[in-house]
């Protein structure tokens, strides 16, 4: 009998993607509850503040900003619940895979159903806070950089407090403050490119930050999984 | 024989109670290891200290003299593991959850009709793995034992849930394994009917 080949590291990776996609596509709820609760926040505050153009204009950037962070947040804690409780973590732990790779694939993952879904929409949410289109370009451009960047800290901050019981609140209090550079870059590059000035600089830094995070999270994300796990 | 698990020296904490001191054991192709011991005596803490899942406080495990820290890949490319929680995705069917395994380890999902034939699980591949009984999950975790190419079995209380025919099943299977030169590693607290030439530990 021959044996089969250990199946490569891209199969690996595609594999753990594959199957959280699947899981997310057979319980929609888990992964529309994130989305409607950024509508929801940025579609209330016009509606709350009044229909003034100006002012519209002037904390559009900031509230779409905060309710993406706020909804990437509220998705977070569910990452690898469902793989502690079913056994599944130990499964993948022992996997002949890398640990890193496993992350990665579920941050990846994590945000095709939890942050690009959210980057699809806003451009309506930018509509009813009268934003020209020019600005809305640069809106889409840092809000996907950020999102990228949200899901990579978070899975780290997930990994660490898997185990807890009333693991969100620190979750929050964990990934907040890593989180911040982005909420104000982003935000701050929208104000810019509503007002007209230059904007590559701040994109250019949630780019390195996403690059930052892109390289160090998986492997923090890995040591925190078996640490939650023993 | 060939040596394939050796742990020397292990000492093992959790919290402040130290669940073992100086454990020692070998393990060579075609034999078996039952761990027995009261509830809470460690039994699955030692289980998953040999697998990789806990740090050891002291000591030292190794696989074909390699040791299983330093060559982790290695070691998890040629073992299996079998717990309480069998590690399946309960919205997905039987058939998606062993396919993800294909991209984890080496799986021969050629054998697959085979394998499922033998556990009965044919007529179940299309149901999602929640509504299976507990005893049919079990078996679905029997399964991926089978289809990966394993030499090292680690279960952890193999014979819970399982009927009257799984269990002699599971007895064969251990045992087929072990004629095929594969080692294995059990915990339980009931007798296992297996031959009588197994090593024991006895955790107190």
């Amino acid at each position: 009998m021959t044996e089969p080949a250990n199946p490569t590291l891209w199969q690996g990776f595609a594999a753990v993607v594959k199957r959280d996609l699947l899981l997310a596509y057979k319980r929609p709820g888990d992964m529309l509850n994130p989305l409607f609760f950024f509508a929801m926040v940025s579609t209330l505050f016009p509606l709350a503040i009044g229909p003034a153009g100006d002012q519209l204009k002037l904390l559009g950037p900031g509230v779409v900003w905060v309710a993406a962070l706020l909804s990437v947040l509220l998705s977070l804690n569910s990452m690898y619940l469902s793989d502690l409780e079913d056994g599944s973590l130990d499964q993948l732990i022992l996997s002949p895979q890398p640990l890193p790779l496993i992350a990665l694939g579920k941050t990846v993952a994590h945000w095709l159903v939890s942050g690009f879904p959210l980057v699809l929409v806003s451009p309506l949410i930018a509509i009813t806070y009268q934003m020209p289109t020019e600005t809305i370009g640069v809106m889409v451009v840092t809000l996907t950089l950020g999102t990228i960047s949200l899901s990579l800290l978070g899975s780290v901050g997930a990994a660490l407090t898997v185990g807890l019981s009333r693991g969100n609140a620190l979750l929050s209090l964990l990934v907040l403050p890593l989180a911040m550079p982005v909420l104000i870059f982003g935000a701050r590059t929208v104000a810019l490119a509503a007002a007209d000035d230059a904007v590559s600089a701040g994109v250019y830094f949630l780019a390195a930050y996403c690059m930052l995070a892109l390289s160090f999270a998986p492997f923090a994300a890995a040591a925190a999984l078996k640490i939650s796990n023993e | 024989m060939t040596e394939l698990l050796s742990a020397k020296n292990l000492t093992v904490f959790r919290g402040e109670r130290c669940l073992f001191h100086n454990l020692s054991f070998a393990l060579n192709a075609g034999e078996s290891l039952l761990i027995q011991g009261a509830n809470g005596s460690g039994k699955t803490t030692l289980l998953r200290a040999v697998a990789g899942l806990l740090d050891l406080e002291e000591g030292e495990i190794r696989w074909r003299g390699f040791s299983t820290l330093a060559h982790r890949q290695a070691f998890h490319g040629e073992m299996a593991w079998f717990a309480h929680s069998v590690g399946f995705k309960s919205d997905l069917t039987l058939l998606e959850n062993l396919r993800f395994e294909s991209g984890l380890r080496s799986t021969s999902m050629g054998r697959l009709s085979a394998v499922l034939d033998k556990l009965g699980l044919t007529s179940l591949t299309q149901l999602p793995f929640r509504a299976l009984s507990a005893g049919q999950q079990r078996r679905v975790g029997l399964a991926r034992m089978l289809l990966a190419n394993a030499q090292l079995w680690l279960m952890d209380e193999p014979l819970t849930n399982l009927d009257t025919a799984g269990q002699d099943l599971v007895v064969n299977l251990i045992t087929e394994h072990l004629q095929g030169g594969g080692a294995c590693m059990l915990a339980s607290h009931q007798a296992v009917g297996l031959n009588s030439d197994m090593q024991r530990i006895v955790l107190q």
